[in-house]
């Protein structure tokens, strides 16, 4: 199970700083489904910022098992074993899954090593041709740390103002509020999952941050701060597009010939999907997991060029006292780092646009972008989001992230036949050819007629269905039918809905005999949305009602060392 | 223990032996199958020469920024006596720690060897026993014995007498934001706190004492948010000393797998390196990466020889424990027959390959 055990060092090193094991760096994704168990007190690092340790933990392990991390079917490992065979990456979807915007902001950020959060450098912009690279000289130094957070926020803040697109009028809410729904939004792509983390760390350590006082920072810092918390906090919600780790994205459309493990660096892993001429996957990967010739793709630097190179060129910057030139040549062996994987994003970002578009793609990016009006439109009269969720919102949250969880399972299944055969492995689906059709049959038992045609579906897939279950159509969801019987000749299907209202189908809604079928027991869409208590009355098991959230003066001073 | 004590020194190839610390024996566990690990272990072998005389050098390495950082943060905590500590154990954690002493175990008289500095330790962990005096007592050297053999630790935490109960101090850089931690390392820091518990109580028993005197709640110090102040954090290792305690159990003696080796096998560096490396069974998987020199020669080898294990645990398993790719996919393809046992498998295979296929026909 857990394939990124944190035990991370050689041994013989003492001492209670990070070891970097050779992977470590690469920032690389999940366990096979098993997050690491042990908290300090009881929250996780993704998920809701909250109060229910042991329910976090969950909505965390749904989306690695889910939605990121495939890997836990027979039908994933035999794609890897194809793609050892083959030498290259095999299809996991026949689809795009998520959305890709016309220019996302590609940012690979760099952190310093040992530091919670304490930047080095980021790369970022909307155009393979444009890259603008902001870089901290002295990385401990807190005033040229805030200057880069302001850098930072201009470009990033300009590209959120630049990607809102046409407002969209739409009819007036249930309390007759206008509302309206920009035509686009923000996309950013980070090279994987440490990224994100680092995005989010970043986000925490800038907006609370005051822009008057002893400590006063330039008014955009917390802006951006906030905007962070806001693009990592909708990274959590499975189908989400807004933010997007590099390395996650493709290992949902794709499967390599190596474990999950070496597919959190972005470089070999993209190396097995799209090898240069002359190379397969593997050698293409072998390249990229030297870290001289293929940077790390961040946020954890190489310990060898941390040693060898940017020590010293740190310490040289420092000792001229800010000189021009040593800032120079600090700039130039941190662009050296960075301008490989930005590279590589654009070629990932381009492998993923080849690819069509799934049917559900358009209505999430429409949550997205409702998402995003929403918080561009309130950002203003609200504070800065709280440290921890409170009870309730922490509940309410997860409750939604797992309904995200369960639609995009879904969604994705109706819109890909690959992701469907999944389910029809499980049991949950299963495909085949109409052998008997009885399109008009009817039921009579009842006060009235009702049409319900029978439908004997030859099947080869291993049902693990019990009779009376509802099915769906994969192709039509709105074709309902019940399970009847599990016969020699296959399964024999009720069909109940979605043919019309008359007491005959309407034409071309009931398959027909010869006609290849799939049903499942999967639901489009989701179950409805539980009731939570209000604030003021969080029930005295979870702490009772809790204050109101004010940020302090002590919030803004919180020292950044 | 005895017998195979010359062994091990000659598969050393009369080098000094490496020191076991936390880290090697949580990763030791987390791979209980692995006989070439166990056997290089044991017997102490520098495995990162050997790697880089496979041509498998490690590129394990450690930032010096990271360096720097752990190194101040643990200075700073235990500056003047560990004042900063015990204000913390005081009052972050309530605790009504009365006057303090602090012993540092590693400082001993001269160049002494891990014999002497753990008869040190254990005379002042039995002395603190009887008489309840000491507090602190800083790198205190213990013993662990590891499928038959003797490992000393070299634990760089604080063992803390309270109310006559023994805890484990473990200082750490990484941060705890809003009371988070990264998962990994807390993870990490548990495991590695388990086997100092463990050894801690086999000293208690050894000396006579209740083990129980020493508590599954060890207290993890971290530098707090983005600061440099640090904050203490209680954690309950019990389950990682669960696992700990069942794996150890289970690690295959050392002196049953030396049996089936031949006599004259030496991890001496030489032309017959690579030879007596591969008399030695691996069990590779992923993992490895993060905790053993080897990682990279035996993921080579698994690779090589086409094994599913080299893709990950949960693909094996997924292959009902298919071992090779080669036979999974002839499985799969319906090109060879599978014995009675792997009928299962081969069915599931099968039904896999026909529903991909059928999928990417479909969309082609």
């Amino acid at each position: 199970m857990d394939e990124t055990s944190g035990v991370p060092g050689p041994p013989g090193v003492r001492g209670g700083c990070e070891v970097f094991g050779p992977f470590a760096a690469a920032g690389m994704c999940g366990p096979d489904g098993g997050a690491a168990s042990v908290e300090v007190h009881g929250g996780c690092g993704r998920g809701v910022r909250g109060a229910f340790g042991l329910v976090l933990g969950f909505a965390d392990a749904a989306r690695a098992v889910g939605a990121v991390v495939p890997g836990m079917s027979a039908l994933t490992s035999l794609a890897q074993l194809e793609a050892v065979a083959s030498g290259v990456a095999q299809p996991l979807a026949t689809v795009r899954h998520c959305h890709m915007a016309e220019a996302p902001l590609v940012l690979i950020p760099l952190k310093l090593a040992g530091e919670a959060a304490a930047p080095l450098a980021v790369m970022l912009g909307a155009g393979p041709d444009d890259p603008t690279m902001l870089m901290v000289p002295q990385p401990r130094n807190r005033d040229l740390r805030f200057a880069f957070a302001a850098d930072l926020a201009k470009l990033v803040l300009n590209h959120i103002e630049t990607s809102r697109g046409a407002v969209e009028e739409l009819p007036p809410g249930k309390d007759g509020d206008d509302r309206i729904r920009y035509g686009d939004a923000p996309q950013i792509l980070v090279p994987n999952r440490g990224g994100i983390g680092f995005l989010r760390m970043l986000g925490r350590s800038t907006r609370f941050r005051s822009t008057e006082g002893p400590y006063a920072v330039e008014p955009s810092v917390p802006v951006l701060g906030r905007w962070l918390t806001w693009f990592a906090d909708r990274y959590d919600r499975p189908g989400s597009s807004l933010l997007l780790a590099a390395t996650e994205t493709l290992r949902m459309h794709w499967a390599t010939g190596q474990s999950s493990l070496e597919d959190g660096n972005l470089a070999a892993l993209l190396g097995w999907i799209d090898p240069p001429d002359g190379l397969d996957g593997p050698a293409a990967a072998a390249l990229a997991e030297d870290p001289v010739s293929c940077p790390p793709a961040g946020p954890s630097t190489d310990p060898t060029f941390d040693n060898e190179v940017l020590a010293p060129a740190i310490a040289a910057y420092h000792a001229s006292g800010g000189d021009h030139r040593a800032e120079e040549r600090l700039r130039t062996v941190l662009a050296g780092q960075l301008a490989p994987t930005w590279d590589v994003m654009w070629r990932a970002a381009a492998l993923l646009r080849e690819l069509p578009e799934g049917a559900s793609v358009p209505g999430r990016w429409e949550r997205d972008r409702d998402a995003f009006t929403y918080y561009h439109q309130t950002f203003g009269e609200a504070y800065p989001q709280a440290r921890r969720d409170s009870p309730v919102r922490a509940a309410k949250r997860l409750h939604d992230l797992e309904r995200a969880q369960d639609a995009y399972d879904a969604q994705r299944a109706f819109d890909d036949p690959l992701v469907m055969a999944e389910h029809r492995l499980s049991g949950q689906a299963f495909g085949g050819v109409v052998t008997e059709c009885d399109p008009t049959r009817l039921d009579e038992t009842g006060k009235r007629p009702k049409l319900r045609p029978y439908l004997r579906i030859g099947t080869e897939d291993p049902v693990r269905l019990d009779v009376g279950t509802t099915v769906c159509n994969a192709a039509r969801p709105s074709l309902k039918g019940k399970v009847v019987e599990f016969g020699v000749g296959g399964v024999l299907l009720e069909l109940t809905g979605g043919m019309g209202r008359k007491l005959s189908p309407e034409p071309g809604s009931v398959p027909g005999v010869g006609d290849r079928v799939c049903f499942t027991s999967l639901t489009d869409g989701s179950y409805g949305a539980a009731r939570f208590p209000e604030r003021e009355d969080t029930p005295w098991t979870h702490g009772g009602p809790p204050e109101e959230y004010v940020p302090t003066d002590e919030d803004a001073e919180e020292e950044w060392s | 223990m005895t017998d195979t004590a010359p062994d091990l020194d000659r598969l050393r190839g009369g080098t000094p032996p490496r020191n076991h610390d936390a880290r090697t024996i949580a990763a030791l566990t987390s791979n209980p199958g692995c006989a070439r690990r166990g056997v290089m272990d044991a017997a102490g072998v520098d495995k990162d020469s050997v790697a880089r005389h496979l041509g498998f050098a490690s590129p394990f390495g450690q930032s010096q920024f990271a360096i720097t950082r752990g190194n101040v943060f643990e200075a700073q905590v235990k500056a003047e006596g560990c004042a900063e500590l015990i204000t913390l154990l005081r009052d972050r954690l309530g605790l009504a720690v009365p006057e303090v002493a602090y012993d540092d175990l590693e400082v001993v008289a001269g160049n002494e060897g891990r014999e002497l500095r753990h008869a040190r330790t254990r005379r002042l962990i039995a002395r603190a026993l009887e008489s309840g005096e000491g507090t602190l007592f800083d790198h205190p050297l213990l013993r662990l014995d590891i499928a038959g053999q003797a490992a000393y630790l070299e634990p760089d935490v604080i063992a803390f007498q309270f109310e006559g109960r023994f805890h484990i101090i473990e200082i750490k850089s990484f941060a705890v934001i809003d009371g988070q931690a990264e998962p990994e390392q807390v993870a990490a820091a548990a495991r590695q706190s388990a086997v100092y518990v463990l050894a801690l109580r086999r000293l208690m028993g050894e000396l006579g004492h209740d083990p129980g005197r020493v508590s599954h709640e060890v207290f993890l110090v971290c530098p707090e948010n983005f600061s440099n102040r640090p904050t203490a954090t209680p954690l309950d290792v019990r389950p990682q000393l669960a696992v700990l305690e069942r794996q150890l159990a289970r690690l295959t003696r050392i002196d049953t797998i030396l049996d089936a080796l031949p006599d004259d096998l030496s991890f001496e560096p030489g032309e017959d390196l690579a030879e007596a490396v591969r008399a030695v069974d691996a069990r590779y998987a992923p993992d490895c990466m993060a905790s053993c020199e080897m990682a990279f020669y035996c993921r080579d080898e698994a690779r090589a020889c086409g094994a599913t294990g080299a893709l990950g645990r949960s693909v094996r398993d997924d292959l009902g424990g298919v071992d090779s790719v080669g036979t999974a996919l002839a499985l799969a393809d319906g090109s060879l027959d599978p014995s009675a046992d792997l009928a299962e498998t081969a069915a599931q295979l099968r039904t896999a390959a026909r529903l991909r296929s059928e999928a990417l026909d479909g969309a082609a």
